[in-house]
């Protein structure tokens, strides 16, 4: 050992960490990056996965943007991310204020959390019980009070809202959480500095915590939001898309596209320009993280 | 008795140093304040509640008691039914489809496969995360980047090729299948990993590497014990994603014999009839595939909560 040049330890290190990645280089190669080559050639062809794929050059992309079913479904996923992280992002802030001003309970935290850990098929499932136009709680308390019925997965209007609030109660503890842990990083004394000059609890919030919160924030935003715009289990065991073309957000379309209508090619084309996408947001979001970095560091 | 309120005082103060928020004193201000946090919980805790009232109901019952609060003609028969422990003309009688269903079935398949997956996801993206952190090598940061792009792509996009490919070994329908890909391939586990190897010690390292041991036996002796608290946390994190996965074991696991809970239940509603479901037997099969996670919660909450937590002030 003694003997070994540092160049020679060098080396022998790196023999090691290939050995030691040697299983991870299997799965980055196999199912990532092999795939997503493949993903992008198939994006070219057209491909039902019986016969060979036939390059189509790039008629997929040309049609995507004349489909008015894909069209629609970029509108319909907006406005699904626009109520979910919209809602979400508010009360989320409500509850971690709350949570941080109001209790140092970590059980209360727990349940606050619990949702988030239960699968998105059972708790879509459980919220289209409650809401079952018949027989549903919600339906049932609304008739008991005199007001009318609601079909709050099967109206085109409702379906798509009903879907973002179901996700909101789903992710919205975690979101807390989150900013629960931002607003804890916040010194004490501040508050209570703040305090003695006599400030009331909303001139708090608005002056201290807000700004100081203000990088948790921006990270918070970067992780619910690329994960809201691929919203699918929650539609997938409900409204599968409809009623009509209400609730056929991208990825809902990617899948059906790819799977009942054997348009692989096509799936993959529209998945291609999700993911670009998606990749402009998250670099567009890590700018603007960068450049929030927080008040008390200035 | 003084010896345990000063423990309980040493711990109080233990966490009033860790948590330096100072709380709300104004008696009105508290009284709003936990009102809403109290509307909170309920609001968090009822629509659970609900799932578990309506798995021991009667579907018969919800016809005239469709608000009762507690459970209506208090029956474990939907249970049962979901658990395929009924027979069929049981079943059909309690307003079920008389279809064959066993959530004990597909609990084993989410089992073995999770267990499957979170094993070797995380002994082989531990050892990823060794090289990565501890081993000195050229290049090493530059492949660590890359490796995370991994992290940053939607899920759908790698989702439809692996398909095929998992088409074409042959392992559709079979747990192999379900698992390989998560087995293999799991940046956030290693990028989980990482950040503990790389809080170790370095001193350690080099003592154990004078006294001329490998790095097989130090990443197995030293490195690995010291972030065994780290590999539990993740375990579990890992376990609870994968058991709630769904369109992956979708696609690939459709057969009696390969199904999850979450595909299951997924199945059992788009063959329930429109008109009038099994709402008694959904909401059984639906509490069947939370408990697992719920007891996991019970156990571990302190441990998730913290470690999102820690995640939140990265």
């Amino acid at each position: 050992m003694a003997t070994t040049t540092q160049k020679g330890f060098t080396q022998s290190q790196f023999a090691i960490a290939m050995v030691f990645l040697i299983p991870s280089f299997i799965g980055f190669f196999g199912f990532f990056a092999w795939p997503a080559l493949r993903g992008i050639y198939l994006s070219f062809t057209e491909y039902d996965m019986l016969r060979d794929p036939v390059w189509t050059g790039i008629d997929n992309y040309v049609n995507m943007f004349q489909d008015p079913i894909f069209l629609n479904s970029i509108g319909v996923t907006l406005e699904y991310v626009f109520l979910n992280i919209g809602i979400q992002t508010v009360l989320a802030l409500l509850i971690a204020v709350l949570l941080h001003r109001f209790t140092r309970s970590i059980v209360i935290r727990g349940i606050i959390l619990l949702p988030y850990l239960i699968a998105n098929v059972i708790v879509a499932l459980v919220w289209y019980w409650l809401c079952d136009y018949n027989l549903g709680l919600i339906n049932s308390a609304l008739d008991g009070l005199g007001i009318q019925r609601m079909g709050f997965f099967g109206n085109e209007t409702l379906a798509m809202p009903t879907i973002a609030f179901v996700n909101v109660w789903r992710h919205v503890g975690y979101t807390a959480l989150l900013i629960f842990a931002g607003l804890v990083a916040i010194p004490r004394d501040v508050y209570e500095a703040a305090e003695v000059d006599g400030a009331g609890e909303w001139r708090i919030f608005r002056s201290i915590t807000l700004p100081l919160l203000r990088p948790v924030l921006a990270f918070v935003l970067v992780v619910t939001l690329v994960g809201s715009f691929q919203i699918y289990d929650t539609i997938a065991v409900t409204t599968e898309g409809g009623p009509v073309h209400a609730t056929r957000a991208i990825n809902v379309y990617i899948f059906q596209q790819a799977f009942e209508q054997r348009n692989f090619g096509y799936a993959s084309a529209m998945a291609v320009i999700l993911m670009i996408f998606l990749a402009f947001i998250a670099i567009a979001q890590n700018k603007l993280l960068k450049a929030n970095e927080n008040d008390l560091d200035r | 008795m003084s010896k345990l309120s000063e423990f309980i005082n040493s711990k109080r103060r233990q966490v009033e140093n860790e948590d330096s928020s100072a709380l709300v004193k104004s008696p009105v201000a508290r009284f709003f304040g936990l009102t809403a946090l109290t509307l909170i919980i309920l609001g968090t805790l009822f629509p659970l509640y609900w799932m578990l009232r309506t798995a021991f109901s009667t579907n018969k019952s919800m016809f005239s008691d469709a608000t009762s609060l507690a459970p209506v003609d208090f029956t474990f028969g939907a249970i049962k039914r979901v658990l395929g422990l009924a027979t069929t003309q049981e079943a059909i009688a309690e307003g079920g489809s008389g279809g064959q269903i066993s959530f004990l079935h597909y609990m084993g398949n989410s089992l073995i496969v999770c267990t499957l997956i979170v094993v070797f996801q995380i002994g082989f993206g531990a050892l990823a995360a060794y090289a990565f952190a501890i081993l000195q090598w050229r290049g090493r940061d530059t492949v660590f980047a890359i490796f995370l792009v991994a992290l940053m792509v939607p899920g759908i996009f790698t989702l439809l090729p692996n398909f095929l490919l998992v088409k074409e070994l042959g392992l559709l329908n079979s747990y192999l299948g379900i698992a390989l890909p998560a087995m293999f391939m799991a940046p956030f586990s290693v990028f989980f990993l990482r950040q503990f190897f790389l809080g170790i010690n370095r001193s350690l390292i080099e003592a154990a590497t004078i006294d001329g041991a490998s790095h097989f036996r130090i990443f197995r002796v030293v490195a690995a014990p010291l972030v065994m608290p780290q590999i539990l946390t993740l375990s579990i994190l890992q376990f609870i994603f994968y058991w709630n996965d769904y369109l992956w074991p979708f696609l690939v696991g459709q057969s009696e014999d390969s199904k999850l809970l979450t595909v299951g239940l997924g199945i059992f509603r788009s063959q329930t009839p429109q008109g009038n479901p099994d709402w008694a037997g959904l909401m059984a099969g639906a509490l069947i595939a939370a408990i697992p996670i719920i007891i996991i919660f019970l156990i571990f909450g302190r441990r998730i909560v913290g470690s999102i937590q820690s995640s939140g002030v990265k």
